[in-house]
């Protein structure tokens, strides 16, 4: 057993398994040494917990149309970020009119329902348009015919945006109830952040909802299962693709609008980064994979916030926090030596993979 | 007289004929850098290297209004239009790699405005300056690029933009005897522009005595930037200087208000967040922020009364940006220096040597332009630098003129 095992070993897979030695005896020395300085207090690490919870479900809502079109189409959608960048616009330019009648602060509910609503239909209708007009036509296509043209919608999108709203920046106005912060003994919750968790966890539980228990979601799983023998049963398969270009659409629509709580400003290249980083959680979660494309997001989400003064700033390391992303995607590294199928592997897939 | 004699002096005279029905010599170019000929009729070609698209895109768009100002203004030079086209240099050092191989491809070019960003300065000058060209730019700031000896100051470089080593020696300077802070955190972006600036200020701000507590670092393509504030919180200083751009400027002072520690902390940045963007951008938030920039109170007064109409009859808007006269001013100087120095043939062709150009460039002493008396330095710091800071209030552009 043990011989058979050790013949069949190569190099790469000691250096692969070395590499992620490595980084995870970094991580946990970097993070000891750390928390014995003692340079933040308590209340600092929980505050940075509380923004990568608040950022990983803004991810986890953006991954969630990533991993659903994967999942079916076994294609990735890499203008899924622009159809996220354009509820921003569209949540903009509602408040901006909203505010200008007076019924922003007046009627701050009905206002952000108001919102909510238009740009998550503006988004999932260009989500819906662009697998009409730019994917459908290509579906026989190979695989990296789809993708080229997703970068090529991807462009048009952005531009068509800056050529709406031009290329400055946006800003979103604040509403007076979402302003301040509730203090818990030294703990700051911004109410921006609380309403970003829980708007995440409230559409995560409805999609998974749609996903799990209805009759779509049914069919969705079918088609994302085996697409000819789903169209044999009955099941209208591009009807399917349509709605699933829908529900992710509608969820990068509202991440949009929960991401302009956190960061009021739109610009038409803004969905670019967060577009990349959704991808990579839902690789890290398991790509086709919908819980998995929430928990990496999560897991993202914490790192970014935590990663770089938890494991470097102990070391000594200077102006840690442009590491960020080096640090996300190192920890990436590390997690797909371990499983590389992504936490929970890749679910929706299996029959495929 | 006899024949052979007339003979002789009947060749003399058709030979004479001959000679004077040809002309003068023709023009030959001796020029180190050879010669750009402009046949009767052709314009005169130049062309700029500016962002003018992308996020900072209002940066160069302003700059080439600048730019197509003065040739309006201009008209002409010796007889000639004036061609302008153009790259974009996409503010970064891949922008500047394609704009900079394109333009030097080039040979009708005879100087080339630009680049706006340094760090596009950075791969696109030395391409520009091997193509012999004239390279001017209004807006790079970055200190090495026209430090003597430094591998980034190229032959043929100049610049009618201010030295960051001014701008930052300003910024220390106020910080320290106007806001009276003793200990100052700064942030850059990884850009040349940034980093040089930041750390000109750590060193001016040492030097008056005062404690620098954090020295940070920010990817300008981040949203979020509570963790890189909360560390710099811990440090405890009173003043963060950040001179990066609009984007991630805007974001960082928004979110500077929110993190415990920094509510009552001086924000300050440079030039690169002059924009009425920033006021969208920061909100709120944007009250009693301060910004280095270069002073308008002290250009000539053909800049009010004459170039901002100008500019707002033909583009229908208030300047973009800081650097438009800048760009004039750079534009005005390279239609003198080809003045002074072009040689013009009887039948209208025009030769522009491309040596004698650049100590053109150089040799320019006390020019008259918007932005002050330019006399450039024999490395191309041709500025006629005079920083003021300007504070912004909510909903009002552009800034407060505060210091000095």
């Amino acid at each position: 057993m043990l011989k058979a095992w050790l013949q069949r070993i190569t190099l790469a897979d000691i250096v692969v398994w070395a590499i992620g030695l490595a980084i995870f005896i970094g991580v946990i020395w970097g993070s000891v040494v750390t928390l014995s300085i003692g340079k933040y207090s308590t209340a600092t690490w929980i505050n940075l917990s509380i923004a990568g919870l608040a950022l990983g479900g803004i991810y986890a809502l953006i991954a969630l149309g990533y991993t659903l079109v994967y999942g079916i189409l076994r294609m990735i959608n890499f203008a899924h970020g622009e159809v996220f960048m354009s509820g921003p616009f569209t949540a903009t330019f509602v408040a901006t009119g909203l505010v200008n009648l007076g019924i922003w602060n007046r009627y701050p509910v009905l206002s952000l329902l108001i919102v909510v609503i238009v740009a998550a239909t503006i988004s999932t209708l260009i989500a819906v348009m662009l697998e009409r007009i730019a994917y459908r036509p290509l579906r026989a296509a190979p695989r990296l015919v789809p993708l080229i043209t997703a970068i090529g919608a991807s462009f048009f999108l952005q531009y068509t945006f800056r050529g709406l709203y031009g290329s400055g920046l946006k800003s979103y106005p604040d509403m007076k109830i979402l302003q301040g912060f509730w203090t818990i003994g030294d703990v700051r919750v911004f109410k921006t952040q609380a309403a970003a968790i829980v708007g995440a966890l409230v559409m995560m539980l409805i999609l998974y909802g749609i996903v799990q228990w209805t009759k779509t979601g049914k069919a969705m799983r079918a088609v994302s299962e085996d697409k000819e023998t789903a169209a044999l049963m009955g099941i209208d398969v591009d009807r399917v693709i349509t709605t699933t270009f829908a529900v992710g659409g509608a969820s990068a629509g509202v991440a949009g609008i929960l991401f302009l709580l956190l960061f009021p400003v739109a610009h038409f290249f803004m969905g670019f980064i967060p577009g990349l980083k959704a991808f990579t959680a839902a690789v890290l979660g398991g790509i086709g994979n919908v819980p998995g494309a929430f928990l990496g997001a999560m897991v993202l989400g914490m790192i970014e916030s935590l990663g770089p003064n938890l494991f470097l700033d102990g070391l000594g390391i200077p102006a840690v926090n442009q590491l960020k992303d080096a640090i996300a995607f190192t920890i990436l590294v590390f997690i797909l030596i371990v499983r590389p199928t992504g936490i929970l592997g890749e679910q929706m897939a299996q029959a495929k993979a | 007289m006899n024949k052979r004699l007339f003979v002789l002096l009947s060749l003399l005279v058709i030979a004479s004929m001959v000679l004077a029905a040809c002309g003068k010599a023709p023009y030959e170019c001796t020029d180190a850098l050879g010669c750009v000929d402009v046949a009767p009729g052709e314009p005169i070609h130049i062309a700029y290297a500016l962002v003018i698209s992308g996020a900072d895109e209002t940066l160069g768009i302003d700059s080439r209004n600048g730019i197509e100002i003065a040739i309006d203004e201009k008209g002409q030079v010796l007889g000639h239009d004036i061609l302008l086209t153009g790259e974009d240099d996409g503010c970064s050092a891949e922008g500047g790699q394609a704009s900079g191989t394109k333009l030097a491809a080039d040979p009708s070019i005879v100087a080339v405005i630009g680049t706006s960003c340094s760090s596009a300065a950075r791969v696109a000058v030395p391409l520009l300056s091997q193509a012999g060209f004239v390279i001017i730019s209004p807006s790079n700031t970055a200190i090495d690029l026209t430090l003597a000896g430094n591998p980034n100051n190229h032959p043929g470089y100049l610049r009618t933009a201010h030295s960051d080593s001014i701008q930052g020696a300003a910024a220390a300077q106020f910080a320290w005897e106007t806001l009276q802070v003793k200990n100052a955190a700064t942030i850059h972006d990884g850009s040349l522009y940034a980093e040089q600036l930041a750390g000109q200020f750590v060193k001016s701000f040492q030097e008056y005595g005062g404690t620098i507590t954090a020295q940070e670092a920010v990817d300008p393509n981040q949203t979020d930037f509570k963790s890189v504030l909360t560390s710099i919180a811990a440090t405890g200083p009173e003043l963060i200087y950040y001179p990066i751009f609009i984007k991630a400027g805007s974001l960082i002072t928004r979110q500077a208000k929110e993190v415990a520690g920094l509510e009552e902390t001086h924000l300050m940045g440079a030039d690169g967040m002059f924009s009425p963007d920033v006021v969208e951008g920061a909100g709120e938030a944007v009250e009693g922020l301060m910004v280095s920039s270069p002073d308008f109170t002290v250009f000539g007064p053909d800049y009010a009364a004459k170039f901002v109409p100008a500019y707002e009859t033909k583009y229908g808007t208030t300047p973009l940006s800081i650097f438009h006269a800048h760009a004039y001013d750079a534009t005005m100087m390279v239609f003198a220096a080809i003045e002074s120095v072009a040689v013009q043939d009887a039948d209208g062709t025009l030769h522009i040597p491309r040596q004698a150009l650049r100590d053109a460039m150089f040799a320019t002493k006390d020019f008259k332009g918007l932005t002050g008396n330019l006399t450039c330095s024999a490395t191309g710091d041709c500025a006629d630098p005079h920083i003021a800071v300007y504070v912004y209030h909510v909903g009002e552009y552009p800034p407060e003129k505060i210091w000095p």
